[in-house]
């Protein structure tokens, strides 16, 4: 008995940091609407400084002192990052600001092995709580208590800031109506630098405060990020009180699920997260979102077919591709081999992103359930190398279909933290069912036959695959399932008013991203001849999402140049410089502020000014709109 | 001249709404903008205060240029708008509300407290701690001129405030108006509603597709029914 409520006070500990991070996640959401993927590395930040400053100073005031300046310092961090990079983008497309503090997490992972070196650091004890007390003949860590008492404290801070503050209540108008706060006189522009401020502080705390509990590590930020987003997810998001309870709903959930059932204690968490998401969408504590209001002046451009020359070029653009054995060596043709398949991946989610509106967070997914499904197919049952690459794919759409069910009756962050949750229940299967997956050690072994064995041979296969994908992807949008699915974007009320059944080509839509990501894997087993749980974790989804939004999301064809600029991009600085997450993280963070709409979105922005300047206005500039008042 | 307005011209993305409007306010005056449904009038209070991004024109508030300036910036200067729809935050209760409004005091307005709104305003009085999402829609409406008024403006806008309430709640907004007049806010309303903008303006402006029609006292407007028949619906 003794020992299970030892196994929940440290449980409840464990909640103190999660609290901490995922309030100030929160917060910041619900004033900025980011989603602020860079505030795993504001905690990470905050343990390193904290460690340094612990290590410089000693004593109680010493370490006690770290804590707090280290926190105050990654808040200044923080408050740089808003006013140099957030500001700018605050009104870029909904996601755009993921990529961007996303491309600031890629920086901030190289920067700190540069600073503290790659390997792990292990922090002081705290001063005053170095001990462990004696509970029925089980050891408890003093600071364990200490953390334990520290949540409920800072909620109750963070409860009267915000309910009792001049401050507190503009962040929480705000949240509801920013425009409406400008209009009253409020400076939303240092409203929002300082709520910034207050959740990165809460972040850099939560990490400073982990050091006498954990190492200090360059991939701490990503661990943190996902159990964050779901105690977000399960607590609500914008409520502080959700994230409490949250938290520690996860921690506990972590304690007891590797004592209950350790078999599937990674997957419990996604699960409880699926099923609260399912059942209450908006969170345990949170508020059913209200339809946010549409800018006026935000429209996507109308899209339209490629004309003839622009066929043409595509096709031209085609056939050089296809040259390429002819001048390189097997080395470039297995990379372009890569490319032509994330252009497969890519491709998938920005059909699923752009044309429907649903912005998976978890695509890798299905990618990686086609490579698990030809990995199957030509290991356990012997098949040939066609019939598993025409079967493989149907894992990807089989999950795809089971997921996607769930999945659309959800919207907008709901959706993406949903596809989220499923995708980590797919990997962590894949990671813990060793006996038919390997576990970790994947599967190896899955070998393309003798006639695409060749580099060059592949290489063809990959590109013709590619091109065929994305020609009938193409052909999708601007068949009558494309403008449906368009029309349940822009609109799900209206476009079910004039009859479509909104969530049912959502879902198809969903089965067909699903499974055009499972050919990707599956030529992306075949390339690497083997199989593995990454192929589906959550670094390859936030590749894909990147890959989109780089090329431009609101473009039609996004998702190839994106998957081949990024792909390209980061195979030759992983080959070029020991930083290559540091460089491509500036890149991106360089894009998203100059070219806010993307590569493609950018170069229709240069045709279209080159085009304007002809014929001075076109007629629908001077036609006045009756109803847009 | 309080406000006035010369050659606004505003856009939504590819839409032009807004087509070289003018007008100007007096110290101390209630001038009506009417127009029908979608005529461009809230699209004209929006771009004065800022809140419309792509607009053109020159806007001037007690004699300054305020056309460039940041919305929080030009309602700082005392020119006061409540929005049509009302957009009170549903979440916070009606202190809470009027403290998002408050300003400091300004030498040349009125200077309002939540005392001097609760007499104006008594129902509000009443529900001090009721969060703005569970009141009713005359009572929204009334919050939001009060939040507004919690900055002590020296001039409002008011954008369609009669909308959809019901004929006592339409009398007390009258009396309210007539209050803030006296205590000499300038004012601005914009109306579908010939007869409560009667009760209430010195003069009109008739706006339509995006134009400025006509300009003119009550008396003018009234001395020439073929245009109220052609651009107000009655």
């Amino acid at each position: 008995m003794a020992f299970y409520v030892v196994q929940f006070l440290t449980g409840l500990a464990s909640a103190a940091s999660l609290f901490l991070v995922a309030s100030g996640l929160s917060i910041i959401f619900g004033v900025t609407r980011i989603v602020n993927f860079a505030h795993g590395a504001f905690y990470m930040i905050g343990a390193y400084i904290a460690f340094t400053l612990t290590e410089r100073f000693s004593g109680a005031f010493g370490f006690w002192g770290g804590v707090v300046v280290a926190a105050l310092a990654v808040a200044l961090i923080g408050v740089l990052v808003e006013m140099v990079l957030l500001r700018r983008i605050y009104h870029a497309p909904e996601l755009f600001q993921l990529l961007g503090t996303f491309g600031l997490t890629l920086m901030v992972e190289d920067l700190v092995v540069l600073i503290w070196g790659p390997d792990d650091l292990v922090g002081r004890r705290a001063p005053g709580f170095k001990g462990a007390v004696d509970f029925f003949g089980q050891n408890i860590p003093s600071y364990d208590l200490f953390l334990i008492a520290l949540g409920p404290v800072v909620l109750g801070i963070l409860w009267l800031l915000f309910q009792r503050t001049r401050w507190g209540v503009l962040v929480r108008a705000a949240t509801q109506d920013r425009d409406m706060v400008a209009a009253l006189g409020v400076n939303q522009k240092w409203l929002f630098t300082s709520v910034f401020a207050v959740g990165v502080f809460l972040a850099a705390l939560g990490g400073a405060l982990q050091i006498p509990r954990d190492a200090v590590h360059h991939a701490m930020d990503l661990r943190i990020i996902v159990e964050v987003f779901v105690v977000v997810v399960i607590g609500g998001l914008g409520s502080i009180v959700g994230a409490f309870v949250a938290a520690v709903l996860v921690s506990e959930l972590n304690a007891f699920g590797i004592l209950i059932f350790p078999k599937i204690s990674i997957i419990l968490v996604f699960l409880v997260m699926a099923v609260v998401l399912i059942v209450r969408p908006w969170g345990l504590f949170g508020k059913p979102e209200a339809a946010a209001r549409k800018t006026p002046g935000l429209t996507v451009n109308p899209w339209r077919p490629l004309t003839s020359n622009e066929r043409l070029a595509s096709l031209a653009a085609l056939v050089i591709a296809a040259t390429l054995p002819l001048f390189v060596g097997n080395y470039a043709l297995t990379v372009g081999s890569e490319i032509a398949i994330f252009v497969i991946f890519a491709v998938s989610l920005h059909f699923l992103m752009s044309v429907g509106g649903l912005a998976s967070f978890g695509h890798a997914a299905y990618f990686g359930l086609g490579a698990y499904g030809v990995a199957f197919l030509a290991k356990m049952a012997g098949l040939p190398m066609i019939v598993c690459l025409l079967l493989g794919p149907l894992l990807g759409c089989m999950g795809a279909a089971i997921f996607g069910f769930f999945a659309v009756q959800l919207s907008g962050v709901y959706f993406a933290m949903l596809t989220l949750a499923f995708a980590q229940i797919v990997w962590s299967i894949a990671f813990q069912w060793v006996s038919v997956t390997g576990g970790d050690n994947g599967i190896l072994g899955v070998w393309p036959a003798s006639w695409a064995a060749s580099p060059s041979h592949f290489y063809w296969l990959a590109l013709g695959v590619a091109a065929l994908v994305t020609i009938a992807l193409r052909i999708a949008v601007f068949s009558p399932f494309g403008y449906a699915l368009r029309a349940t974007r822009d609109s799900v009320l209206r476009s079910e008013a004039v009859g479509i059944n909104a969530k049912r080509i959502q879902w198809t839509a969903f089965v067909i991203a699903g499974t055009t990501a499972g050919i990707g894997g599956a030529l992306f087993a075949y390339l690497k001849g083997s199989v593995f749980p990454d192929n589906l974790g959550i670094s390859l989804s936030v590749d894909a999402l990147v890959m989109v939004l780089l090329g431009g999301v609101e473009t039609v064809s996004g998702g190839v140049i994106g998957a081949i600029v990024y792909k390209a991009l980061n195979i030759w600085l992983v080959s070029q410089t020991d930083l290559s997450k540091l460089v491509l993280g500036g890149f991106i963070v360089l894009i998203v502020v100059v070219f806010p709409k993307g590569i493609v979105g950018m170069l229709e922005m240069l045709a279209q000014r080159r085009r304007k300047s002809s014929p001075p206005g076109s007629s629908l500039l001077a036609k006045p709109i009756e109803s847009a008042e | 001249m309080k406000l006035t307005v010369e050659g606004l011209n505003s856009h939504y993305g590819p839409a032009h709404i807004l087509f070289d409007i003018g007008f100007e306010v007096g110290e101390g005056e209630v001038v009506a903008l009417l127009g029908r449904n979608g005529a461009g009038k809230s699209t004209t209070f929006r771009s004065i205060v800022g809140l419309v991004a792509q607009r053109t024109g020159r806007i001037t508030f007690e004699g300054k240029d305020v056309s460039a300036r940041p919305t929080h910036e030009i309602v700082r200067e005392g020119l006061g708008y409540v929005p049509e729809e009302r957009r009170i935050f549903t979440d916070l209760t009606v202190d809470e509300n009027l403290e998002v409004g408050r300003q400091p005091k300004r030498p040349n307005a009125p200077y309002w407290t939540r005392e001097k709104l609760f007499t104006l305003f008594p129902n509000l009085g009443e529900m001090k701690g009721r969060p703005g999402g569970r009141m009713s829609g005359g009572e929204q409406q009334m919050l939001t001129i009060a939040r507004t008024l919690m900055g002590n403006p020296s001039l409002v806008l008011l954008d369609e405030p009669s909308e959809g309430l019901s004929p006592k709640i339409v009398e007390q907004m009258v009396d309210a108006i007539l209050t803030m007049k006296k205590e000499g806010v300038s004012i601005v309303v914009s109306e579908q509603n010939l007869h409560f903008a009667r009760l209430i303006s010195d003069r009109a402006y008739i706006i339509e597709r995006g134009r400025i029609c006509f300009g003119g006292t009550m008396a003018e407007l009234d001395a020439r029914p073929d245009i109220r028949d052609a651009h107000l619906s009655l």
